[in-house]
């Protein structure tokens, strides 16, 4: 039992059970999963006035997923507090290399912990990370209309042509952020 | 369309909803709140036990040095395919007897999906995260994720400030 709930769950577990969310959330109640619109929602929740595209009725519209996200947060404390895997994540040995000659070091956690950290506010190279990286998050998903639930998921559950060219997007712009950007961000702000 | 499962329920509802007066968009049984924070917390453990919250999985994929997160994808979404077409055309309505309803994307000249999925691809080789895993990596005690959070609702926000004047 313990085990069940300490080890990470093999990609054969984990990948039927991530595809099964969308018909889930459609069945109890025509719901689209995609988790992007509450960065939408808290924006109109909290966000000045006037912006069209800002003007709705969050509540009603997003009631229903920022309780869906509440429960995300509330299931990392779960999965990745409580019950945490106490072994580093298992990635393979060329991917270690790569990201030791990039100046990383340390694999203990779910996250670099020299890259994420507080104290990495204190330098450019970890606002351009962390901050710089959550702002294209949030801009792209906002002009692309979905993310990787949204989009990669639910759109390509239900066939749009609009959510493979998204999910094309994604792919390209994180091949292009990890081998030009995260090197330049790592290597020139060091 | 509708399968004949479909029409019967149809009929043994309407009295019920009669009793709403105009037949309610949700469904008589339109579950509350606790559910989704239920299936959200079911999605948390998932997504961190799965580690596609990783920023060394995320690595790993677009390095393509492991299997795991092809993996994940390679059955996600057959998963996801088979059984949102079944509820759709076979089954056909929610828990409380509505029609499913996907409303169609319209791809448009499709620049939004293109140009707005690789500024998104950006952020998520940077971040390691997409909008989901932000929020369960912060529960999972990565605080500074907050900042990377707040960082992304600046950017939908600044979406909303310019959208009127970019191509979609």
């Amino acid at each position: 039992m313990s085990a069940l709930l300490l080890h990470p769950w093999p990609w054969y577990v984990a990948g039927p059970v991530i595809g099964l969310f969308a018909p889930l959330l459609l069945w109890l109640g025509n719901r689209l999963f995609g988790v992007s619109s509450n960065l939408r929602h808290l924006c109109a929740a909290i966000g000045p006035r006037g912006l069209p595209y800002l003007s709705y009725d969050w509540r009603r519209e997003g009631g229903w997923n920022l309780a869906f996200v509440a429960g995300i947060l509330v299931g990392g404390v779960l999965a990745g507090l409580v019950f945490r895997n106490p072994e580093p994540i298992a990635i393979s040995d060329a991917t270690r290399s790569a990201l030791a000659a990039l100046g990383i070091h340390d694999f203990t956690g779910l996250v670099p912990r020299e890259l994420f950290a507080w104290s990495s506010l204190t330098t450019l190279r970890g606002w351009l990370l962390i901050g710089g990286g959550g702002f294209l998050v949030g801009f792209g998903t906002a002009y692309a209309g979905g993310c990787t639930s949204g989009h990669g998921i639910t759109g390509v559950a239900n066939l749009e042509t609009p959510s493979f060219v998204a999910l094309a997007g994604f792919f390209a712009g994180g091949l292009l952020g990890t081998f030009v950007l995260l090197p330049l961000v790592l290597g020139a702000f060091r | 369309m509708t399968p004949a499962a479909g029409v019967e329920r149809d009929v043994e509802r309407r009295p019920r909803s009669s009793t709403f007066g105009v037949a309610p968009s949700r469904g008589p049984y339109a579950p509350g709140l606790w559910i989704y924070l239920l299936v959200g917390i079911l999605f948390g453990i998932t997504i961190t036990k799965a580690e596609v919250i990783s920023w060394f999985r995320i690595q790993e994929m677009f390095r393509f040095q492991g299997f795991h997160m092809f993996g994940i994808f390679a059955t996600a979404l057959p998963t996801a395919i088979v059984s949102v077409q079944l509820l759709k055309r076979r089954w056909g309505r929610t828990l409380g007897g509505d029609a499913i309803v996907v409303p169609p994307k319209t791809l448009g000249r499709g620049v939004r999906y293109a140009v707005g999925g690789t500024i998104f691809g950006l952020g998520w080789a940077l971040t390691g995260a997409c909008p989901g895993p932000l929020f369960a990596l912060l529960g999972s005690g990565v605080g500074v994720m907050s900042v990377a959070i707040a960082s992304a609702m600046l950017g939908t926000w600044t979406y909303a400030r310019v959208r009127d004047r970019l191509p979609h």
